[in-house]
């Protein structure tokens, strides 16, 4: 465990946090420790631990590093064998030596959003005022903090200009907040799959995922650590009803149609008769192994309350005046959870402050998810202005 | 990347686009609507140092452009262009883009409301050959520039050299420069459309600014 610098004085009022999980690979960093993170809910927070991982070489200018943010149920572990489930990164095929994002050529960094469950400060944790896990008393977060809480980071190692900044979905939220916030530490933002703010549909499913974990009575409203059995039930159908939403209806119906699993007949009862049921289930079920339920609560909430504009006078564009950043927004033609619609938004209200901005939606029918499946063409587009980006700054 | 040393004239293969180019001041600021591949917004990029943006409806050419490091968004004219603030661009480029578009007017209008001045190139209704198909013939006029069978034509709005200098006239512009084009892509500057142009141009450019 590194830490930043050593305290001095006056946390007034900020509240420190106390890992619960030890020992996660990758880097593990305490923050806030002189100067606590003013969160946008007017706490303040620190020192509070970061944990993140990196790929690749910084070069000697340090001019090569690129911020890949992660997704609401992603890590930091993007590009290497999941710690705790074995699986493969979340963006295996895009980060690595000789593909989208080159771990040849750049220098990648992932770091785990703040009130996530993977080693960076959220709701497990422990409040060294009681010795006991935060829960709900852990306070409420926003995607300006979640980027606030990641520029500390960049700015530890010593980066004064991330090369690029992107990540798919949530990712795209940090990206787009990242390039709004802080222009001048950012060369190129390439939100993916994403919204400049969160839709009434999208809260509401959020809110289905909320209420099953909040229903489940071992969710005991938020003070579930000790005891012995965990809002697991709840956990999984809340991701049971996400893992739809990311999927088309076209795929479901190529991937599963209405086969039946194991069976030859349906069995005129409540089992999981169909091979979708029986997937859904196992997505469930293999979720709550990695993930904490007051976590999903906390970063489902940090997205609900996601809107660039109407932080700018409710105008999108005034969110990029003057903007340098070289943007690349791509979609998906089967998202219905994340639309072309929004990311066009975008476009527009960067065309409106004459941005330097390319678009691109990508023919598939993989749905939300596209951004991390298969998609030569998605991997194409990503290499390609990646690289021209990279050959234009002499990277 | 396009390296320096490649000879100018080998980047653009289309005549049409290298005459274009050659109306562009170094360094200005330029938006090529119907972008295609990328290559002219590539060269004048690369060759000229304009900060260039490109939209383009087909997917493979945006992503062709975006491989190439060039700002280019999916889109269309008749969508896109009012968002873009007034003055946004030195040049506003729509090549060969003309006669697949609904509302010519209001489109001409964003051309010049966003750009300084406008490049606007076409196929000739009035070329010598397409004239002769429809007078002997009886057909539908196709030809190289023209190449569509009517009924799947996405070429809806035909005119002539003289019809545009009428049109652009009308609606108070200036034109500052006309080339015409012939069959074997010879091109000659203009400074108005005579009988014999609009009988032998294939096609032509425009250059135009707001009266």
């Amino acid at each position: 465990m590194t830490t930043v610098s050593n305290s001095n004085n006056a946390h007034e009022g900020s509240i420190p946090v106390e890992p619960a999980v030890i020992g996660m690979p990758g880097h593990n960093i305490v923050l806030g420790e002189q100067v606590p993170l003013s969160l946008v809910s007017g706490q303040k927070l620190g020192p509070f631990t970061v944990s993140y991982q990196t790929y690749g070489k910084l070069n000697a200018d340090r001019s090569n590093a690129i911020l890949v943010c992660h997704a609401l149920t992603g890590d930091q572990f993007a590009a290497e064998e999941h710690p705790i489930t074995g699986n493969a990164g979340w963006w295996n095929m895009v980060v690595g030596s000789g593909l989208p994002i080159d771990t040849d050529r750049y220098y990648v960094i992932c770091i785990n959003v703040l009130g996530g469950c993977m080693g960076t400060a959220g709701p497990r944790d422990i409040n060294p005022k009681t010795g006991r896990p935060f829960g709900l008393s852990f306070p409420l977060i926003t995607i300006t903090d979640i980027v606030a809480a990641q520029k500390l980071v960049i700015d530890y190692l010593g980066i004064e200009k991330l090369f690029c900044v992107t990540g798919g979905s949530m990712g795209a939220m940090q990206v787009l907040e990242w390039a709004s916030k802080y222009p001048d530490c950012v060369l190129c933002a390439i939100p993916i799959a994403g919204a400049a703010r969160h839709s009434a549909q999208n809260i509401a499913f959020h809110e289905v995922g909320r209420q099953a974990i909040m229903s489940d009575p071992d969710w005991r409203n938020g003070s579930y650590y000790e005891s012995q059995e965990l809002p697991n039930r709840g956990l999984s159908v809340a991701r049971m009803a996400a893992h739809i939403t990311y999927m088309s209806d076209s795929a479901l119906h190529r991937k599963f149609g209405r086969e039946l699993q194991d069976r030859a007949n349906v069995s005129y009862g409540f089992e999981a008769d169909f091979q979708i049921e029986s997937y859904l289930r196992h997505q469930g079920n293999s979720f709550v192994e990695r993930f904490d339920a007051n976590s999903y609560l906390y970063i489902t909430r940090a997205m609900d309350y996601f809107d660039l504009a109407a932080e700018h006078d409710n105008v999108l564009a005034n969110a990029f005046l003057n903007t340098d950043v070289k943007f690349c927004l791509i979609s998906f033609t089967s998202d219905w959870l994340f639309p072309t619609s929004e990311s066009r938004q975008i476009v527009h209200a960067l065309n409106a402050v004459a941005a330097s901005v390319s678009f691109v939606e990508i023919n598939t029918d993989s749905g939300h998810d596209a951004f991390l499946l298969k998609e030569p063409e998605f991997f194409s587009i990503l290499s390609g202005f990646i690289s021209a980006a990279a050959d234009q700054s002499n990277i | 990347m396009v390296s320096n040393n490649v000879p100018a004239e080998k980047i653009i293969d289309r005549v049409d686009l290298q005459l274009v180019a050659d109306m562009i001041k170094p360094g200005s600021r330029v938006l090529d609507i119907g972008c295609g591949d990328g290559d002219l917004l590539n060269y004048l990029v690369n060759f000229k140092q304009v900060d260039g943006r490109g939209i383009e409806l087909s997917q493979k050419g945006v992503n062709k452009s975006v491989s190439l490091g060039l700002a280019v968004v999916q889109g269309d004219a008749e969508d896109d262009l009012k968002n873009y603030p007034s003055d946004a661009f030195d040049y506003v480029i729509l090549s060969q883009t003309l006669q697949s578009i609904y509302d010519v007017r209001g489109t001409l209008n964003e051309l010049l409301r966003i750009g300084q001045h406008a490049i606007v190139s076409f196929p000739n209704l009035g070329y010598w050959r397409v004239r002769f198909d429809l007078l002997i013939q009886g057909r539908s006029p196709m030809s190289e520039k023209l190449p569509y069978i009517w009924c799947d034509s996405p070429n809806i709005r035909f005119c002539t050299l003289t019809d545009f200098v009428a049109l652009a006239g009308e609606m108070g512009f200036v034109i500052h420069k006309i080339i015409s084009i012939n069959h074997s892509g010879r091109a000659t500057p203009k400074n108005s459309v005579g009988i014999w142009t609009n009988w032998l141009a294939e096609e032509a450019i425009y250059l135009l600014s707001r009266g």
